[in-house]
């Protein structure tokens, strides 16, 4: 058998064990999550400071309709559910099931997406209108910028489990249980965007 | 009897390409990441100190003679930019963090090991594209801060370029932070507890969760500026109803926490230096965790003293000077710490050591200057001069970039395998730190009577003094030469240093230098008294350790 040198050896792969290496990848997302809600914390800190120092331009539009963010706001809620229920049936091992909850959630996603376009186009002003009509264009529409992330990767994870040996199976949820907690994050900003944009 | 074994090749399957040329690929190796980040760093330490030399060029006379001033600008910001954004916060985090933190933890690698070699492969072109801006369209010209409305009157190409650069670092840094909070809670060998972890694991940690916390929120500001510059709304534009200060303490909430980012790290490596070269155990443990985590309480909550004079209302004045007195006291726990670890110690005088208590000497004066521009009747009168150009060079010069150096002196032998040169090594101690404090101590001179930072020209009166300084400055670009010299030639042929030179405990040290690919062959050491020095020498077998029995011995 040929010796090796130290160096040699110590980037010999078989020299090393093997050893189980335990999935992070979700507290890691979690961390990422809480990196994006601090942006989020920022854009609100804005707006809420905009509002209480700096009043509007003489002859400024800003008017918002509450139906359709209500609306908007249900879609999201449910589709919360329904990705739920799309894990639920992942892991009962039913991809049939899951796929098309999946799908359901996908549709309600991309349904918000386009109730949102329909209210930027009726709304009375523009992005650069006046400061308030600014920092909504840039709040809802960072939001939407993530509800487009995550119908995308609910699309792809629908077609990840496809098949029952596909990359997301039973044992293998990652994908989804990411794209899920993401989802659901998603939502839980909207709900604060809600509140803090149109109720208040 | 023979046993005849099948034939192998005579070349090892090797997990990355070996020589020089693994530092320009695509490693995931948490080791080979950490010398990227250092190398890297190191490139555009040279660049930034080149646009220094520039800046204290200029300034050896009172008139703009040696760049027009709209240049000066621009070399203004490319400095504080590249010096902050490429230098100190990537090698105290990046580089010593890569290399480090799975040693002190007892893994093989990071967390994440392809998002690690993610979050360093987007400094280079975010380097790039900062510099090369100024040969393109012009830099920005408004400064590291890009105050609105300055950055929104200064030609617009350049201050969009840096905005891209600026946010590829910050994604950078909240990637590689989220790696090690990760790597730091969840990755630990089993049977080490938190609390017996090496101080940089602690101070990693703290600055990890500021970067989390705080650097969104600067991403956020600069896309809201983009807007700004781009689509002309009006968030930060009071010619269209913005708030200008929004801006600022948006801004804030980031850069004061980016000061505790750059210093928090080196707190932690000068606590993982000390002990070792003392053979003293690290005083007061657990009350240097306890600061550090206090400092980023109170770090995160301090931002508005950078604004005393931006019109904040009296309450807040009161609030923020108050909490920044706060902060001094765990910054002063762990300076009396450091003293009582040298205390008494056996102490070898060797470059790290050296560069370890040049810091501790800057440090404390830039934090002394640092409580006294806390102070609001203080502050307005120094706002925006010299006195807090030499304050924070105190901090991110003094403070983290000696620790920086003191880390090359103390981790050379581990990277490389072989020793520095001890007297070139305090040769460029001794430059650095007269170079350093000629530079940077008459500027609070020249503050304290009235020059004002960040421009070409001045009143003629200032010219002696800052031609002093300028002559520091020259000193310390002179200082590089040595180190440079040093660390070439020694790792070419320095003397052969043994895998633990300095007879140290932290789990770095017990595999070989170079460590090999995963860490340490067999089981990693499990070192629950980082800092036991003290025992006597011969009841410590350093060849003959596996971590576990290590402790049995001495006690």
């Amino acid at each position: 058998m040929t010796s090796l040198s130290p160096q040699e050896e110590a980037l010999d792969i078989s020299v090393h064990a093997e050893e189980s290496h335990p999935d992070h990848r979700m507290f890691g997302l979690a961390t990422f999550l809480v990196a994006d809600a601090m942006t989020f914390a920022g854009f609100f800190a804005a707006y809420l400071t905009f509002k209480a120092v700096n009043p509007l331009l003489p002859g400024a539009v800003y008017e918002l309709e509450l139906p359709l963010p209500t609306l908007n706001t249900i879609l999201l809620l449910v589709s919360s559910l329904t990705f739920h229920r799309a894990g639920v049936n992942l892991r009962r091992n039913d991809s049939q099931r899951c796929r098309r909850w999946l799908l359901f959630t996908a549709v309600l996603g991309l349904a918000f997406l386009v109730s949102q376009m329909v209210e930027y186009f009726t709304l009375p002003f523009g992005l650069t209108d006046n400061l308030y009509a600014s920092t909504f264009y840039a709040l809802t529409g960072f939001h939407g910028l993530h509800v487009t992330l995550g119908a995308l990767m609910i699309l792809i994870v629908w077609w990840q489990c496809r098949t029952p040996e596909g990359r997301v199976t039973a044992e293998n949820h990652f994908p989804l249980e990411a794209a899920e907690l993401y989802w659901h994050f998603v939502d839980g900003i909207w709900v604060v965007l809600f509140v803090i944009l149109y109720l208040i | 009897m023979t046993l005849t074994l099948p034939q192998q090749s005579s070349k090892p399957p090797s997990l990355q390409p070996t020589g020089w040329l693994r530092y320009l690929s695509f490693s995931v190796d948490h080791k080979v990441i950490g010398l990227q980040y250092l190398f890297c760093g190191f490139a555009f330490y040279f660049i930034g100190g080149a646009l220094a030399g520039a800046i204290r060029t200029e300034l050896t006379s009172p008139v703009a003679d040696f760049m027009p001033r709209d240049v000066y600008n621009q070399v203004l910001t490319l400095h504080g930019t590249v010096m902050i954004f490429l230098w100190i916060v990537p090698v105290v985090n990046g580089a010593f963090g890569n290399y480090l933190i799975p040693f002190y933890v007892g893994a093989r690698d990071m967390a994440f090991p392809r998002l690690n070699a993610v979050a360093f492969w987007l400094i280079p072109p975010a380097g790039l594209l900062l510099i090369t801006s100024y040969f393109i369209t012009g830099a920005a010209q408004s400064g590291w801060t890009a105050y609105p409305p300055l950055s929104l009157t200064t030609p617009a190409s350049g201050q969009i370029i840096w905005i891209l650069s600026v946010l590829l670092l910050g994604g950078s840094s909240i990637f590689g932070g989220i790696n090690f909070i990760a790597t730091i809670l969840k990755l630990r060998r089993p049977g080490l507890k938190l609390m017996q972890l090496p101080m940089y694991c602690w101070a990693m940690l703290g600055t990890s969760i500021l970067v989390v916390l705080s650097t969104p929120v600067l991403a956020g500001t600069l896309i809201l500026l983009s807007f700004d510059i781009v689509a002309h709304t009006g968030f930060f534009n009071p010619g269209l109803g913005g708030n200008v200060v929004v801006y600022q303490h948006l801004f804030w909430f980031y850069s004061h926490p980016a000061v505790y980012i750059m210093v928090l790290p080196a707190f932690g490596l000068v606590s993982e230096i000390l002990p070792i070269h003392c053979r003293k155990p690290l005083f007061g443990y657990t009350t240097m965790v306890y600061s550090i985590m206090a400092i980023v309480v109170l770090g995160l909550v301090v931002w508005a003293h950078h604004m005393f004079t931006s019109g904040t209302p009296p309450w807040m004045r009161l609030f923020f000077t108050i909490a920044t007195a706060f902060i001094a006291v765990p910054t002063g726990i762990k300076f009396f710490n450091w003293l009582a670890t040298l205390w008494g110690g056996k102490i070898s005088l060797n470059s790290a050591v050296l560069f370890s208590c040049g810091f501790i000497i800057n440090f404390v004066l830039g934090g002394i200057t640092g409580v006294a521009l806390a102070q609001v009747p203080f502050d307005v009168h120094v706002h925006d001069t010299y006195f807090v150009v030499a304050h924070f060079h105190y901090i991110v010069y003094g403070g983290s970039v000696f620790v920086i150096f003191a880390s090359v002196y103390h981790w050379f032998p581990k990277v490389t395998g072989r020793m520095l040169d001890e007297n070139l090594g305090r040769f460029h101690f001794l430059l650095t730190f007269i170079g350093f404090n000629l530079c940077f101590a008459p500027q609070h001179w020249l503050g304290l009577n009235g020059m004002p930072r960040r421009v070409a020209e001045y009143d003629p009166q200032f010219a002696l003094v800052n031609q002093i300084s300028s002559v520091g400055a020259l000193l310390m670009a002179l200082s590089t030469l040595p180190f440079l010299w040093n660390v070439i030639a020694s790792a070419r042929s320095g003397r052969i240093a043994g895998d633990n030179p300095w007879r140290a405990l932290t789990s770095e040290w017990l595999t070989t230098s170079p460590p090999p690919v995963e860490n340490w062959k067999g089981e990693p050491p499990l070192v629950t008294h980082p800092y036991g020095y003290g025992i006597p020498a011969d009841q410590i077998d350093l060849r003959d350790v596996s971590g576990t029995d290590l402790w049995s011995n001495g006690r």
